[in-house]
């Protein structure tokens, strides 16, 4: 299938000739070509999507082989793109999302000296975030992978005049560089296995694994994508990496590349379902992190780290469903996550760009919905999506998620996953409070973005209302339908309570964190500046995400500066130099008295030959 | 009667013994020199007297051409005693110490 390798072709070309010949593009034509570029990958997309529609649910899988990769011994890789109804979704997401964040970008970035390159980083994005999700095994997956991982470190150094920024990008390289270590141990486990990376042929043997052996290939799996998607416990990268311009954060760190990890658990759950083990571990650490950054976000002041606490969350819902066995759930939420956090960051970035001075501290916003209507509703769109208010569309996959694990018989974890999307609707509803409602508190003149960048959050806007429809039902939608094909069927819940008795459940605890925080923030019956200052300590350390980087720092950073201090200090310096200063010093002084042999006097010297001539006649007599 | 090769053998040493103890003792580089022919002189000595005995002409074939590369010999080191002298006005080994520690 020509057409397959056409989607990810375009953002490649667009990346090597922009790339290439940045510096020659004058005004905003760089930005038009890779937006250009993308959309046509998306349109490419529609078609392959719209042809697999046209065919029988279980023949909807093309694989078109492009060409031999590594062919060493037994080991053979190709270079094969997969079109299912998993990838195809997932390329449609990406592409659909990604143009319009590159349209948003021709008038973000619009003054950027460096407006070439920041568009050709993004179409190489694109590039490998394709490869990442068409590819037909997990080599090339792992190439996409790696990929995504270098333009992540790429796009958020893009200011890397900034100490911060370039910190944050190393930081992040090397944060998801442990998971993806996990991963490549786990991709030659799979193939001393089977012999093979091919999804087809892995998938088909994985049910035939060793429950032990199925348990720590899918572990290492998982710590990829734990690193990739920002989990618990190695997630630290992802706040710190909201130094990049806001456009990155939507498309990279919310829309895509975070939900990797996602993708990659629901790619392979051959694997992980032949490992009970394994998907209790996905969902534990999925909720557990929800949790967590859902109170981390609380404590945030600045808006895009907010979001970034949110994403986090986020992601560990879909990891929830995922380990929950709800895995077309998983990649609705996926989707629909995609719309509506890609939606709230344009919208952060609009507040920053329309406010003065690129202020990203919510402690001076507030009343913002009144001089930026646009940005506001874009906004107010996201919230209700996010904090899951039917009938927008985060609403459906959330209570799709939670409710997988009260169908599964598993309370515990449902109760502690309706904990996690009360935290949700509250971190997200105290941040609108703060940015577009009550008193205003910044100084000057704020306004509404350009015209691309309103088109963006439109049709952002419209996906994240009716993003719903694709699943009303997790057994009977339209996604769950056709996704049918690679990750099995849903079947109809046959105990816990009946769905529509899960929906009420959802929107009441969604309800409840929204009259929370209005009640917090907007009623005027708490002086909530006054609860601040009383509260510092504990928001202090909910801002800080609970000290987790000073852990770190301290548990990990501080002994390996300190190993290596010794390694320079010690063994180094003195240890090795000193044993190759020690050689010259001994020959040194090995020659002040060897040299004394040289006298310079001829007759010592005639000596010498006598001396050596009788010795040698001496031992001629003697031998014979 | 022929002389026997013992007597020739006898004054060779003792030839040779005088040039080493020339080369060894004396510090005119002229001197040292003349000593060294003398050593020479005292194989070529041998030589011819090995070459009695045995009845070939080996042995004086191989002192003639010890005797020629004697003679290159003393025209080059000739020329090197010359020089030094005229640059150090000595001709005084120990003087030539140059190329020492």
């Amino acid at each position: 299938m020509l057409l397959t390798g056409l989607i990810p072709a375009l953002p490649l070309a667009g990346a090597a000739v922009l790339l290439l010949s940045g510096k020659r593009w004058k005004d905003a034509s760089a930005g038009w070509l890779a937006s250009a570029l993308v959309a046509g990958s998306f349109v490419v997309s529609a078609i392959v999507f719209f042809r697999l529609l046209a065919l029988p649910a279980a023949q909807r899988i093309s694989v078109g082989h492009f060409f031999d990769w590594i062919a060493s011994g037994t080991f053979h890789v190709n270079v094969d793109l997969r079109a299912d109804p998993l990838s195809i979704v997932m390329a449609l997401t990406v592409t659909g999302v990604a143009t319009l964040i590159h349209l948003y970008s021709i008038e973000y970035m619009h003054a950027d000296p460096r407006f070439a390159r920041f568009f050709g980083y993004m179409n190489l994005f694109v590039f490998f975030m394709l490869v990442l999700v068409l590819a037909n095994n997990f080599l090339l997956l792992y190439l996409g992978w790696e990929g995504v991982g270098l333009c992540s470190y790429l796009l958020i150094g893009f200011w890397f005049e900034r100490p911060a920024a370039a910190d944050a990008a190393k930081k992040a390289f090397i944060t998801t560089r442990i998971g993806d270590t996990a991963f490549l141990i786990g991709i030659v486990l799979i193939w001393t296995h089977f012999h093979s990376l091919d999804f087809a042929l892995v998938f088909r043997g994985a049910s035939g694994l060793a429950n032990g052996t199925a348990t720590v290939i899918a572990l290492l799996l998982f710590s990829g994508a734990v690193g990739k998607s920002a989990q618990l416990p190695l997630h630290v990268w992802l706040p710190d990496a909201m130094e990049g311009p806001t456009p990155v954060s939507a498309l990279i760190h919310a829309a895509t590349m975070v939900t990797a990890g996602v993708y990659l658990v629901v790619r392979s759950h051959p694997i992980f379902q032949a490992s009970g083990t394994a998907l209790t571990v996905v969902a534990v650490v999925g909720v557990v992190t929800a949790i967590y950054a859902g109170l981390s976000a609380i404590g945030q002041d600045d808006i895009k780290r907010m979001l970034a606490y949110s994403t986090i969350s986020q992601l560990g819902f879909m990891f929830f469903g995922a380990g929950m066995g709800a895995f077309s759930a998983a990649i609705f939420l996926l989707v629909t996550h995609a719309f509506f956090k890609a939606l709230l960051f344009l919208a952060a970035g609009s507040v920053m760009h329309g406010l003065p001075g690129e202020e990203t501290d919510m402690m001076r916003m507030g009343a913002l919905r009144r001089v930026m209507p646009v940005t506001a509703t874009a906004w107010i769109i996201g919230w209700l999506a996010m904090a899951g208010i039917p009938p927008f569309s985060g609403f459906f996959a959330k209570d799709q998620v939670v409710g997988a694990a009260s169908q599964a018989g598993r309370s515990g974890l449902w109760i502690a996953a309706l904990v996690a999307a009360m935290l949700t609707a509250l971190y997200e509803s105290r941040a609108t409070f703060l940015a577009f409602f009550g008193e205003p508190r910044y100084e000057g003149h704020a306004h509404d973005p350009g015209l691309a960048m309103r088109v963006a959050l439109i049709v952002l806007g419209l996906g994240a209302v009716v993003g719903g429809v694709l699943g009303i039902s997790s057994s009977t939608g339209l996604l769950p339908r056709f996704l049918q094909p690679v990750v099995g069927a849903v079947h109809k819940p046959e105990g816990g309570p009946p769905e529509w008795a899960l929906i009420v459940i959802s929107t009441a605890v969604a309800l409840i964190g929204i009259g929370l925080a209005w009640f917090v923030y907007l009623s005027k019956r708490i002086d909530w500046q006054a609860l601040r200052t009383r509260l510092w300590r504990t928001k202090r350390t909910m801002q800080q995400g609970f000290y987790v980087n000073a852990l770190y720092s301290s548990a990990i950073v501080a002994p390996a500066k300190l190993g290596a201090a010794f390694l320079a200090y010690v063994v180094d310096a003195r240890v090795i130099d000193g044993t190759v200063n020690g050689l010259g010093h001994a020959f040194r002084g090995l020659a002040v008295v060897g040299r004394r042999v040289q006298t310079g006097l001829v007759r010592n010297y005639a000596l010498a030959f006598l001396a050596g001539a009788v010795g040698i006649l001496f031992y001629l007599a003697v031998k014979f | 009667m022929r002389t026997p090769i013992s007597y020739f053998l006898l004054v060779a040493a003792l030839l040779f013994t005088l040039g080493t103890v020339g080369v060894l003792v004396r510090r005119n580089a002229l001197l040292i020199f003349m000593s060294v022919e003398l050593q020479l002189n005292a194989v070529n000595l041998a030589l011819v007297a090995f070459s009695r005995q045995a009845g070939n002409l080996t042995g004086q074939v191989l002192a003639f051409f010890s005797m020629v590369v004697a003679a290159a010999e003393v025209v080059v080191g000739l020329a090197i005693i010359v020089s030094l002298y005229r640059k150090r006005h000595s001709s005084d080994v120990d003087d030539a110490r140059l190329l020492k520690w």
